[in-house]
């Protein structure tokens, strides 16, 4: 039976290898290759005791209830939220701290939101477009100077990102873009993570389909878009994800680099609304709440792509 | 598996290349082109800075002032300083960042390797408990600083209510010490351990599965195959995640920021608080930018040593 089900569809790595995603810092292990395939080993076949199914419902528990807190908390009231014996049903449902957000001046929260989609946004696209071009240059053509940039991105997985913090925070100041979106768009979209990433899932293209259309007379940027791209989907999907979370749930840089109450994005904003509402849990429940909603329901629909992603970080050795 | 062809079955740097190479179908300057992008976007936010970085770090810039003086080495003199100013904070917080990977490493090595191995195995719904265990990863710092900040209130907090529950006596979670650092240590387990949990069951995938017929034909248990298979299988796992999470431990800044401030006291203010603080606060950007190269200096050592030593347990 076990054999069956040995194969899992995200076990089928189809993905390339690739260095961490959580950290622009993390230096790679892995370095480039397809991974040698041996057969993957199927789940253990022991049969699950009591003691499997109390140790899983607790660890769900552990993860599941402290995100339901988040929510519930939101629609409480403020006095509720602050009163012992704390009551796993809210005492009183009040909308009440979102009414109060959503008509705040001093902490648009909404425009939050919105600065966070589109930061994020543009700077997967950013990245999307950017790396694939350079992956696919440097996977594919042979030209003077390949070597030193292939060696330079790998340099620069080693070099931890704190770092760049005060340089690029005078770049920022230098090309005036301090306290502007641009900030949070464009520097994050220089690491060497998203090249890597997709120059790898490139060598695993077959050259025969670029070659038949050399030779139907396609130019460069033909094969690149009629078959490069709609055969990287998977591989560009992942590092869309990947990127648009990191750069929606950055903090320390967002923080420094952004001033004014209406440039902020939601990580930001919540520090500040955590300062504004000392003791208003609902209202920064709220806020929290609205800052994880999008991100979980992207993860619903793509976890398969985030968590390959991540996974085939470690894989390799 | 996949529809492709596997590209590892050419020989990489064979005839058929090499050959390949010479017949050119691209205009000469095309790579260049494509490349283009992503290397002014390289050289202006990587390159650029890594080198500008050592020249702030050797002057007195104070980004608020126009005159920026050249002090040479003064900057990292003053870390070793003992009568400087900056000389107490930064130790205080190279120490507490010392402290916070030292007490959050093994936990986020050791916990996620045995919810990998209970997710390996095979029952229902197994996909949605693995999904699960990553969420709160991809929450973010500040999602996850403000959410606990509240349950570990020491009045309203959920935890303290769960410890009430079975008998226990509150604690002020971000109070007191030694309760702040389980308290941090505990919230990044919470958030970062479905990384590491990720990782492993992948290296837990890939493992051959003759290996464990045939340690069961030679009578091995459960000990013995996690022992002498599972465990030296996944050496090279281990390195990376090793690795990798003292990097993310040393980079420790906002659950001090959002939870503590860095209290009781300075007791958790960590070493990229003191230098985001001196740099990008009190603008003190030279000596936030010594700050920044020592503690990489520092990371880059033990990185090294953590890789050679762990390569030579194998041999």
């Amino acid at each position: 039976m076990t054999e069956q089900i040995s194969r899992n569809k995200v076990d089928s790595r189809d993905m390339p290898l690739a260095s961490a995603a959580n950290a622009p810092s993390s230096p790679p292990v892995t370095g480039p290759g397809t991974p040698a395939r041996t057969r993957r080993r199927s789940y253990s076949r022991h049969r699950n005791g009591p003691l499997f199914w109390v140790a899983i419902i607790a660890l769900s528990a552990v993860f599941v209830v402290p995100l339901l807190w988040m929510g519930l908390t939101s629609v409480r009231s403020q006095p509720d939220s602050v009163t012992t014996p704390i009551t796993l049903i809210p005492r009183e449902f009040t909308l009440r701290a979102y009414q109060l957000i959503f008509n705040e001046t001093q902490n648009p929260v909404l425009l939050w939101a919105l600065n966070s989609l589109v930061a994020a946004v543009l700077h997967s696209l950013l990245v999307l477009v950017v790396a694939s071009m350079a992956a696919y240059a440097l996977a594919r053509m042979e030209f003077r100077g390949r070597g030193l940039i292939f060696g330079v991105l790998i340099a620069t997985l080693f070099i931890p990102g704190f770092i760049f913090m005060m340089p690029n925070y005078l770049m920022m100041d230098r090309l005036g873009w301090l306290d502007t979106l641009t900030a949070l768009v464009v520097p994050g979209a220089a690491g060497a993570f998203g090249v890597f990433f997709l120059r790898q899932f490139f060598l695993s293209i077959p050259r025969e389909l670029e070659e038949t259309a050399l030779i139907d007379g396609a130019n460069t940027w033909t094969i690149l878009t009629r078959i490069i791209i709609p055969l990287s989907k998977p591989a560009l999907v992942t590092l869309g994800i990947l990127s648009f979370l990191a750069n929606w749930n950055d903090f320390i840089w967002p923080i420094f680099v952004l001033f004014s109450p209406e440039r902020m994005t939601l990580p930001a904003g919540l520090a500040t609304l955590q300062g504004a509402y000392v003791t208003d849990y609902p209202v920064i429940m709220a806020g929290a709440t609205i800052a994880s909603v999008p991100v979980l329901v992207l993860y619903v629909f793509l976890q398969r792509y985030v968590i390959e992603g991540v996974a085939t970080s470690g894989i390799k050795g | 598996m996949t529809a492709l062809p596997s590209a590892a079955t050419r020989p990489a740097g064979g005839p058929g290349g090499e050959r390949r190479g010479r017949l050119r179908l691209h205009h000469p300057l095309t790579p260049y082109a494509l490349c283009a992008p992503y290397v002014l976007l390289l050289t202006a936010f990587v390159l650029v800075p890594a080198v500008w970085g050592i020249w702030i770090s050797l002057h007195d810039w104070d980004f608020l002032l126009p005159y920026k003086p050249f002090v040479g080495a003064q900057n990292y003199a003053n870390l070793f300083d003992p009568s400087s100013i900056v000389f107490g904070d930064f130790w205080n917080g190279m120490k507490n960042t010392a402290i916070f990977t030292v007490a959050s490493v093994p936990f986020l090595v050791v916990i996620p390797f045995l919810v990998a191995l209970l997710l390996n195995r095979h029952f229902p719904a197994r996909t949605f408990f693995r999904a699960m265990i990553f969420a709160p990863f991809v929450l973010g710092i500040a999602v996850i600083g403000v959410l606990f900040k509240y349950l570990l209130n020491t009045q309203f907090g959920l935890i303290n209510a769960f410890l009430d529950a079975v008998g226990l006596p509150p604690v002020a979670w971000l109070e007191t010490q030694p309760a702040v650092w389980i308290a941090l240590v505990g919230v990044t387990v919470w958030w970062t351990m479905g990384f590491n949990t990720v990782i492993y069951l992948a290296g837990l995938q890939s493992l051959p599965e003759e290996h464990y017929e045939a340690a069961e034909l030679d009578g091995a248990g459960a000990w013995g195959k996690l022992r002498h298979i599972t465990v030296p299988g996944l050496r090279m796992v281990m390195i990376f995640v090793v690795t990798t999470t003292i990097l993310a431990s040393a980079n420790m800044f906002g659950q001090s920021y959002l939870l503590t401030s860095g209290g009781p006291g300075d007791s958790t203010r960590t070493a990229i608080m003191v230098m985001t603080e001196e740099g990008l606060r009190r603008f003190k950007m030279g000596s936030a930018s010594a700050m920044s190269y020592l503690l990489a200096l520092f990371l880059a050592v033990i990185s090294i040593a953590n890789f050679f030593l762990m390569r030579e347990r194998k041999s």
